[in-house]
This record gives structure tokens, sequence and C-alpha cells, in this order.
């Protein structure tokens, strides 16, 4: 009894400590990915090809998915305002759950699967195949070389991504609502352009995406640089960059949106 | 520190965790020659790779390279350092995304600021000196495992290094491209006038190339010398190694509890 609960607890404290370890080392990590970020600003070219990367090649994926969820929107929201009589408000829902909530938050998961798992594989291989000791061997930095150019990378394609996602819902929601329903074409426009402000909605919602950019790519960027060099390794720590992306992303969602929009 | 020595290990001690690798390691290796560190798997031979290219720390000890104490010098100075040093890694650790001219024009893109006409002619002589300037448009994927080390070796002389360290530069190789790793390790190492340190557990080609060979053993040097006087040596390790021997020193089983008692056939309650 008293060695099982003996075996318990030293668990709890080998879980604890390792935890703690963890968070250690990542906070390290992020410190010397952010003060080795000289190169990408002498070299923009770096950070260039990795939006390509992170950025253009998600493209097809935010553009159908924004798409599909404004479609959504539109005939969902028709249905719940109709019955209040106010169907022209359509315009005003649709644009407001996009910029504030859907389109940072869907548009961060999206980002996580695609290209979050794809930084923490390429990291990862590279690691495990000596390519990062042999460019250090080499005297460059792989810090400054190949992780902060994709961090940099990420957290400017993020914001962009999920202004792209919102425009697309917003387009599908006038399809659906406008186009097919037949709401009215000038009330749809101008009750939004009326209702969603520019600081409160729109640049809120650009904070939170480039909040969710950081978070994404330094989590990918990390579980790559610590994942253990097998394919095994590798391969849990892909699993862990899209799971623990989605966890954080949501979690700062809800402490950016009870900061942001208390009170409003 | 001699004038002669390019590299000196003194007294160096490397643990992991509480676990100790190396301990009491004492090395001089001359300019211009090329120097063997041979052992078991295991032994702790890679580590003192490491230690020299300052990618780890000694936890007790000197290392010194060209006069420069590698655990003194700043991040900055680290690098510099390495500049004139060139790495091959056992698996040639090429940059897959890249072909094979871009490996080796790499670390001259990062270091130089050559116009790219001049980095194709010294890339097109480094691929020529390895003998693989028509692979030169080739991705990593589609080279032999013997190609890959040698654009790595390529890659690893693209700055004229003053020292070039290889990581089992022999390991899963047929014995033609052994041969050619060899001589290549070699010649290019007094072309360059250069310093080579070769980990390895391949005694016939390395005994055939190299001036002197360090024997590690459970992390310390257990003999010393050049190839004839060891291959001679009665001490019972070195000769085991040499010669191949499946009895010695070095036990064919690991470390276990009684063959008798793991099947069950131990004294019985």
């Amino acid at each position: 009894m008293i060695a099982a609960l003996d075996r318990g607890l030293r668990q709890i404290g080998h879980a604890v400590v390792e935890g703690v370890w963890k968070l250690g080392a990542a906070a390290r990590f992020s410190w010397l990915v952010l003060i080795r970020s000289g190169e990408c600003g002498r070299r923009p070219q770096l950070t260039l090809n990795e939006i390509y990367f992170t950025g253009t090649l998600s493209l097809i994926i935010i553009i159908v998915s924004g798409l599909f969820v404004g479609l959504v929107l539109g005939l969902q929201g028709y249905e719940t305002l109709k019955r209040y009589g106010s169907a022209e408000a359509l315009g005003t829902l649709v644009a407001l759950a996009l910029v504030r909530e859907l389109g940072p938050v869907v548009s961060a998961l999206l980002f996580a699967s695609r290209a979050g798992s794809a930084i923490t594989a390429k990291i990862g291989i590279m690691k495990a195949t000596e390519q990062l000791s042999a460019m250090e061997m080499m005297a460059v930095d792989p810090f400054a070389r190949v992780l902060s150019p994709i961090f940099w990378g990420g957290v400017i394609s993020m914001p962009l991504l999920a202004a792209i996602f919102s425009a697309l819902g917003v387009f599908g929601g006038y399809l659906i609502g406008v186009v097919i329903i037949g709401v009215d074409s000038g009330a749809f426009w101008s009750q939004m352009q009326a209702n969603v402000d520019l600081r409160e909605d729109i640049l809120n919602g650009v904070i939170k995406s480039g909040v969710f950019g950081v978070a994404v790519t330094l989590i990918a960027l990390f579980e790559g640089y610590d994942a253990p060099p097998t394919a095994e390794g590798v391969s849990y720590a892909v699993t862990r960059t899209v799971v623990t992306s989605a966890l954080v992303v949501l979690a700062l969602d809800f402490v950016l949106t009870s900061f942001m929009f208390t009170g409003v | 520190m001699s004038a002669d020595s390019l590299v000196e290990l003194r007294d160096v001690e490397f643990r992991y965790d509480a676990r100790p690798v190396l301990t009491g390691i004492d090395m001089a290796i001359g300019r211009g020659k090329v120097v063997a560190i041979m052992g078991l798997s295991g032994s702790g031979k890679t580590t003192i790779l490491r230690l020299i290219g300052g990618q780890l720390s000694p936890s007790r000890g000197s290392i010194s390279v060209d006069g420069q104490r590698i655990q003194h010098l700043s991040h900055r100075e680290l690098f510099a350092l390495r500049r004139r040093m060139g790495m091959l890694f056992q698996f040639g650790a090429l940059f897959t995304d890249y072909t094979v001219f871009d490996n080796v024009a790499f670390p001259l893109r990062e270091h130089t600021r050559l116009p790219e006409p001049m980095i194709r002619d010294l890339v097109m002589m480094k691929l020529n000196a390895v003998g693989l300037r028509g692979a030169a448009e080739l991705k990593p994927e589609a080279l032999s495992g013997g190609m890959a080390r040698r654009v790595a070796l390529a890659r690893a002389i693209a700055l004229d290094p003053m020292l070039i360290m290889y990581d089992e530069p022999f390991t899963g190789l047929d014995p033609i491209s052994t041969g050619v790793i060899a001589n290549l390790i070699r010649r290019l190492n007094d072309a360059l006038g250069a310093t080579s340190i070769v980990v390895t557990h391949d005694v016939e080609e390395s005994f055939k190339i190299v001036d002197y060979i360090y024997f590690v053993s459970a992390g310390v040097i257990v003999a010393h010398g050049p190839p004839e006087s060891l291959r001679r040596s009665a001490q019972p390790f070195v000769h085991q190694f040499v010669h191949g021997d499946t009895d010695g020193p070095v036990p064919f089983h690991y470390p276990a509890p009684g063959y008798a008692d793991d099947l069950g056939l131990g004294r019985r309650p």
C-alpha cells in the first residue's frame, strides 16, 4: 500500500519536473529564436521563402474552408434572424462572427494542421539526419538561418491567412444570403459597414491571429527541435504540434476575448 | 601546447548526466597529420569530435585548436574558428532540399561575398576533386551512400579548412567506395595542407592512410602510436581489435544474469 503510494507520488513528481523542465527549455528556445532574428532583417529573402511555404501553400485549404464556413453561416444565420424579422442583419452577423472569432481561430487551427505539422516534420528530420549539426559545424547558426525565418514567416502569414479566410467567409455569406435566398444586397452591405468597427472588431481580430501565429509557429518549431531523432519520435512530435496548438489557440482565444470584448 | 600540434586535449573528462563518457583523455594532433581515433561503437569516439568542434563542452580539462581554448570562446569566436574546420558526418548530413551543387555552394554563399560565377567555378573544382562534377544537378536522394559522403566531403572542404574531421566515413560502404574515400582523405589532406582526424573502426583502410592512431575503449585511451607499432602490439585489447579476434578482453556478451537462471534452470526453491 505504502509502496504503491510512494510509486504514485514519484510518478507525479517526475511528471511535474519533466513538465517544468520542458517549459523552461521551450522558453529558452523561443528566446533564442527571437534574439537570433537579425539575419531575417539582413536577408529578407529567407523569410519570404518561408512565407511561401507556410502561407502561400496554405491558401487552398484556407480559401475553401473560409468559403464553406461563410456558406454555412449564411444559411444558419438567415434561419435564425428570419424568426425575429431581421434578416437584413445577416451581413453584420456573418462579418462579426468571422472577423472576431471564426476567422482567427479556425484559420489558426487549419494553419497548425497544414503548416505547423510540416514545420515540425521538417525540423525534426533535419535534426535527426544531422543537417542542423552540419550547419552548426559549417559556422552557420541554425537558429538564425533556419528557425527564425520560419518563425517570422509564420507570424506574418497567419494574420494574412485569417484575413483571407474572413473575406472568403463574408463572400460565402453573401452568396447564400443575397444571391440565393434574396436578402437585400444594399441592407446586407450597409448594415455590415455600420456595425463592424475597425478598431474594436477588425484590429482585435488581427491581434488575435498574430498571437495565434506566434504560438502555433513556436510550438511547431520547438516540437520539431525537441523531437527524438527517430521515425517514431518525429511522428509523435507532429501529433503533439497539432494537439498542443489546438488547445493553446482555444485557451488563448478565451483569454484574449475576455480582455478585448468585455463591456462592448 | 607544442608548436606543431594543431589540436590538443589535456585531461579531458566528459559526463552525460552523471554517466562518465570520457575520462583523462590526452591527445596531441600534429599539423599536417592524418590521425585516427579507433574503438568499439559507443566508446566515446564521436564525442571527442564533438568536443573538438565545440558542439559539446568538457566537464573537466582543456581542448585547444590552433592555440585557442574552445571552452573560453564566445559564440562569435567559436563560429569564426569553425569556418576553418570541416566535418564529414557519418551519413553525409546533406541538405535534402538542395541539389549537390547547392549543398557544396552553401558554405561559400554563407561566408563569402563571391560573385555567383566564381562560386560556380569553386564548387565545380571541389566536386571534381571528389570525382562528382557530373552529379552537380542531382538531388541527395539520387545518390548512393558513397557518393553522398563524397559530396559531403566536397562541402566540408569548400572553404579550404585547416582541420577536417571525419565521423565514421567508411560505415556501410562497399569495398570500392571505402577505398575511394580512404584515398580521398589522405590525398585531400596533403593537397590542402590540412590536418585530419578520422573516427573509425575500420582497421584495414585506416591503417593504410593514417600517420597515428589513438585507441579508445570505455572512455579512456588504451593505446596510441603509429600504425606499424600498433599492428605488432601485444596489448590484449589492441591485438583483439586489430586482428578482429572474437576472444579477448572485449567480451562477446553484454552483461547479463546467469544463463541457466534466465532459462529457469537454476536452483529451484
